[in-house]
């Protein structure tokens, strides 16, 4: 017999309730129960990082926990870091209007990302670090990306993006 | 990947979960930080019947001093290492070895209990626990006992615990005075499952000699592996280079028995304990005789 466990799950603010069995993933109740698609899925065993969220504010991976274990707590997922826009086509050359959040706004002026899958993970992962360590050294930053893999950029522009965002979110 | 189906319970207290750990003794798994448990999970590895969830037991994350001794509850997370004033304090070794600990994402889940009765040969605490003598609570319906950490490991991936034990509690003796320590390991990427780790402890006494001197070795073998004869051949003497070097090559040529894996062969990890061995004793033998002065 499947066992339906209900739960009720605060989202980037939002509450959620739903029926779920209790081996469904976060990272896939976020997905495919939430449409939150902005948390991707990489390797499910907690090699790459692409997963992470913030779980009560602290960095996570989502595919290393059941969404049950979510219950009545506050989770955030890259897609609480923009704000609303105002409008879907304010889009223009300089980025998007009232947008991207100074992290993301970083990563796109320092070409910290090619494909962007990884990218979710890691603007997650570095949230609390940059609360955490406002004013970091390349070997810290290195260190907050350990657990985060990226094929494309060679983690160098990604380094240089976190260097100008603690610049900027100082 | 997705893991097979099992039942779930997520008791809030102690006695509601070893109540039923008595009932599922055997088919059930407790959930701590999950950090190892759900990737064996997704791989099928692991398919336990029912998982008992102990996040919402209260009362089992702290850290205390009690009268020369530490007390960390098992499911204190691994971050918790690097940043408790108590545990830097009087278990600098655990603070130092901290950082090494998978990445900082696994430590904010990863419990210590949990890493612990996990019993990875490969894993950072249970060399730990082994290197300061820790003294292991299980509770089960029918009473408690306190374990040794020498005791507690049986080999690969398993412990002394019962069935129907759970790991409660982590009593650390606080580190003894003129005590040096060194904790390093080599891995192919920071966070990686380590090739081969040390944690050595060296205590002096007055006149500078060696007291008391401890070295324990993750994936050197079935569990945490201590190298006793390298222990004895430092005791009453002067830690000079010359002895040093001895004493790691009796830890890298009769010691240690690691396997070998795809990412180094055993003669590789014999040659990295041997260096790992001297750059410990020497940095803890350094930092034993600035606490002396």
């Amino acid at each position: 017999m499947t066992q339906s466990i209900s739960i009720t799950v605060t989202v980037n603010e939002k509450e959620y309730k739903r029926e779920v069995e209790p081996r469904l993933l976060l990272s896939d109740f976020l997905r495919h129960e939430l449409g939150l698609t902005g948390t991707h899925v990489g390797c499910e065993h907690g090699v790459c990082g692409a997963c992470t969220i913030l779980f009560e504010g602290e960095s996570a991976r989502s595919c290393l926990m059941f969404a049950v274990q979510a219950d009545g707590h506050n989770i955030t997922t890259v897609e609480g870091l923009a704000t609303p826009l105002s409008s879907p086509h304010l889009v223009t050359d300089g980025g998007i209007e009232g947008g991207l959040h100074p992290l993301q706004q970083s990563f796109w002026e320092a070409h910290g990302l090619q494909c962007g899958y990884c990218t979710p993970g890691i603007l997650m992962t570095l949230i609390p670090f940059l609360k955490q360590t406002p004013d970091p050294t390349e070997d810290e930053i290195r260190h907050a990306l350990s657990g985060n893999l990226c094929r494309c950029t060679g983690y160098q522009h990604i380094v240089d993006a976190v260097k100008l965002a603690a610049h900027k979110m100082r | 990947m997705k893991p097979a189906s099992f039942e779930y319970y997520a008791p809030d207290s102690i006695e509601q979960a070893l109540d039923l750990m008595r009932q599922y003794a055997g088919d059930a798994k407790i959930l701590a930080g999950g950090q190892s448990l759900v990737p064996a999970m997704n791989f099928r590895v692991v398919q336990p019947s029912v998982l008992i969830d102990l996040n919402r037991v209260t009362g089992l994350s702290y850290v205390r001093e009690d009268d020369r001794v530490i007390r960390i509850g098992a499911m204190t997370r691994e971050r918790e290492l690097e940043f408790n004033a108590l545990i830097s304090r009087w278990a600098p070794l655990l603070k130092e070895a901290a950082p090494h600990i998978a990445h900082p994402q696994i430590r904010n889940r990863g419990t210590i209990g949990g890493s612990i009765v996990n019993a990875d040969p490969a894993a950072e605490l249970p060399v730990l626990m082994l290197a300061l003598s820790a003294r292991l609570k299980a509770k089960s319906v029918s009473g408690e006992r306190w374990i040794d950490a020498q005791d507690f490991f049986m080999g690969m991936f398993t412990t002394a615990l019962e069935p129907d034990e759970i790991l409660v509690e982590i009593e650390l003796p606080a580190s003894p005075s003129r005590t040096g320590w060194s904790f390093m390991e080599v891995a192919p990427r920071a966070g990686d499952y380590a090739l081969m780790g040390v944690a050595a402890l060296v205590t002096l006494d007055q006149n500078g000699k060696c007291e008391g001197a401890r070295l324990v070795y993750l994936n050197a073998g079935e569990g945490p592996v201590e190298a006793k004869e390298a222990e004895k051949l430092l005791i009453g003497e002067s830690l000079d280079n010359r002895l040093i070097e001895s004493a790691a090559s009796l830890v890298s040529e009769k010691e240690l028995n690691p396997f070998g894996n795809i990412h180094a062969s055993s003669e590789f990890q014999r040659h990295l304990a041997n260096v790992l061995t001297k750059k410990a004793l020497k940095q803890a033998t350094q930092r034993a005789e600035e606490i002396l002065q």
